[in-house]
């Protein structure tokens, strides 16, 4: 899937880097101002790692497979 | 704060969300059309159209033909079923699933891609000639349209009562978006999108697992949360198995290992032209053999994300939740377990994620119907009973126009459904007795030179003939159960297993008698189409660890070990 346009790889990178920067940034914003109603594990601040795992394994794939690589 | 369950109650809704969740699912619908645009330039002659090519990786068409079978009613509702009926459900995933992707990617596959077929009623042209074809064809294009209907509104009847969204929008917004990807770029758009879907589904629904086991202590713990919630037999995967009261499903072994691991899980896997098609796109044989193997492997691990969090929601939730017709006010169904697990662990953005997963599902399962349709519609019906002499661009046109009318016909369906319910159960149990007795047919097509066209045919129609009237006498007749499933105490999941059983022992016997009966068609003509009388290609010169043989085994031993853990 690499011979001729984007790679499907590339668009799952981004798709894991945008969801990602935008969890991680709800997590921190949370952190920040704790919620009224918290969910179970509030405390572990899961938006806030998770976020950031996706964010970095999705510029992983953008880089690794980015258009002018690829082609 | 008001504690969670306090919350729950309060909220007129499962789960509210916020403007982050909202820009998390905007961004998927526009990805997802921004892929249909992008590809539309490389879907201009039938094969790319229809086939995408035929240059897929093993990979991308194995990760492809799982999450087609990944739509978001699979998740909830096995989930649900985890709930209901504890890890039994986990045979669906195992047992009712590995060997028959094993046996498609070692045995059935090379048929299938030597024969540069186009569908599984295209094989049966080949094979039986054409009144099998055409069987198989009307049969497969009506229920795969209708169950699109069936599934669309289910979805959108969910995203009612988990978000409070109108039941229009979600339909009208989901399925134009899905018919504007697949129209636009074909098969290869609906692929591309599939396996974006399947990281997504991944992203979205692993955290339930993480953070359940977190709260739980750990797989022990659980386990001991379990027996004093509902049972310790909730928790086993065959040692309640030997009577059909000893477990919470009301099945013997034998229904498990006979009619979903032998037969029901071998129809579907190996002849359900929706998942098959996914594979014929491999670039070639070694990728075409690897990509079920990728699946399986894949597969195995799903119940993490939908057996577990149902498995946690026994454990965990402060509420009881049970069958959809026993609902009061203010409770929840099976089938609410995972929305109401995410609900539980997820925070602004992971719970849009959440929802994006099920929508993912979703149009993942919906775009797998439409190309599937398109194409069996185009090449099986079209071309072969109405127009036999078009140009190829005349048959990507219909393809294009066949996939928005498909999609219309399933909101129509969906509609329909929602005039009246009960056409759901008989839609969805209806399809699911379609795939044994093509198994059957199938499978002695290519195992078996002796069989001929008329035992091919009366086989698969008697087949299918046999197990709707099963299906009619149990609803006519309840107190049937006793003989199509064995016992009286049988649930409806059990009933399926053995109906698909006797429909397929039908369905072979029917075409054994009627072979043995006709004149066999000459060797000649049975090259490339039947084992013994094909040369398979090799996979080349490649290192052990590269070929699919091998990699099969490292599956099957940790399906094997998997099963011992957790017997």
């Amino acid at each position: 899937m690499h011979d001729s346009g984007i790679s499907i790889w590339f668009f799952i990178g981004l798709s894991l880097l945008v969801n990602g920067v935008l969890i991680f940034g709800a997590g921190l914003y949370e952190y920040v101002a704790p919620p009224q109603n918290p969910v179970v594990l509030y405390q572990l601040h899961a938006g806030v790692w998770w976020g950031a795992i996706l964010a970095v394994v999705g510029a992983g794939y953008c880089l690794k497979f980015r258009p002018s690589r690829t082609n | 704060m008001i504690p969670f369950a306090t919350w729950l109650v309060l909220a007129e809704r499962l789960v509210y969300l916020a403007p982050v969740d909202y820009a998390v699912i905007v961004f998927y619908f526009g990805l997802v059309l921004a892929i249909g645009f992008y590809l539309r330039g490389r879907a201009s002659t039938g094969e790319d159209f229809f086939m995408a090519g035929r240059e897929m990786t093993a990979w991308v068409a194995g990760l492809s033909f799982l999450s087609a079978n990944l739509g978001a009613l699979e998740l909830m509702g096995w989930a649900g079923s985890a709930y209901q009926y504890g890890i039994l459900a986990t045979h669906w995933y195992w047992i009712g699933a590995i060997p028959a992707m094993l046996f498609l990617a070692l045995v059935m596959m090379p048929f299938y891609y030597i024969s540069k077929t186009h569908s599984v009623p295209g094989y049966l042209k080949l094979r039986f000639g054409e009144p099998s074809r055409i069987v198989s064809a009307v049969s497969f294009a009506f229920m795969t349209v209708l169950m699109s209907g069936v599934n669309m509104f289910a979805m959108a009847k969910v995203m009612q009562i988990v978000l409070g969204w109108d039941i229009n929008f979600s339909i009208w917004v989901s399925s134009l978006t899905v018919a504007i990807y697949v129209a636009l770029g074909g098969l290869r758009s609906a692929i591309f999108n599939e396996v974006l879907q399947f990281f997504l589904i991944w992203a979205g629904a692993l955290l339930i697992p993480i953070l359940g086991l977190y709260e739980t202590g750990g797989w022990s713990n659980l386990k001991v949360l379990i027996a004093q919630r509902a049972s310790a037999e909730y928790v086993h995967m065959w040692s309640g198995l030997g009577s059909f009261s000893g477990n919470p499903m009301g099945i013997h072994w034998t229904g498990i290992v006979f009619g979903l691991g032998a037969v029901l899980s071998m129809g579907y896997w190996t002849t359900d032209f929706l998942v098959v098609q996914r594979i014929l796109t491999a670039k070639d044989i070694r990728s075409a053999e690897m990509a079920p193997i990728i699946g399986a492997g894949f597969k195995m691990f799903v119940p993490l994300i939908v057996i577990l969090p149902g498995l946690l929601g026994l454990a965990v939730l402060p509420m009881k939740l049970t069958a959809e017709s026993a609902v009061v006010a203010g409770g929840h169904s099976y089938n609410d377990v995972l929305p109401l697990m995410l609900a539980r662990y997820c925070g602004p953005g992971l719970l849009g994620l959440g929802i994006t997963a099920l929508i993912a599902g979703f149009m993942s399962g919906m775009a797998g119907n439409v190309s599937a349709f398109t194409t069996v519609w185009t090449y099986d019906i079209y071309r072969a009973l109405i127009n036999k002499d078009a140009t190829d661009e005349h048959y990507v046109s219909m393809g294009r126009w066949t996939t928005v009318i498909g999609v219309l016909v399933s909101v129509g369906t969906a509609y329909l459904v929602m005039q009246s319910a009960s056409i759901m159960d008989y839609v969805q149990a209806l399809f699911s007795f379609f795939i044994a007795p093509l198994f059957g047919t199938v499978v002695l097509g290519m195992l078996w030179k002796r069989a001929t066209g008329p035992g091919g045919f009366w086989g698969l129609l008697c087949g299918t003939v046999s197990s709707i009237s099963m299906w009619a006498w149990v609803k006519v007749d309840p107190s049937a159960l006793r003989y199509v499933a064995l016992s009286p105490d049988a649930k409806a999941l059990a009933q399926d297993m053995y109906q698909a059983l006797w429909s397929f022992l039908v369905c072979v016997t029917v075409t054994v008698v009627v072979s043995l009966m006709t004149t066999p068609k000459p060797d000649s003509e049975l090259v490339g189409l039947v084992y013994g009388m094909t040369e398979v290609p090799s996979v080349g010169n490649i290192p052990f660890y590269e070929k699919p043989i091998f990699w099969a085994g490292v599956v099957t031993v940790v399906l094997i070990v998997l099963n011992i853990i957790l017997w």
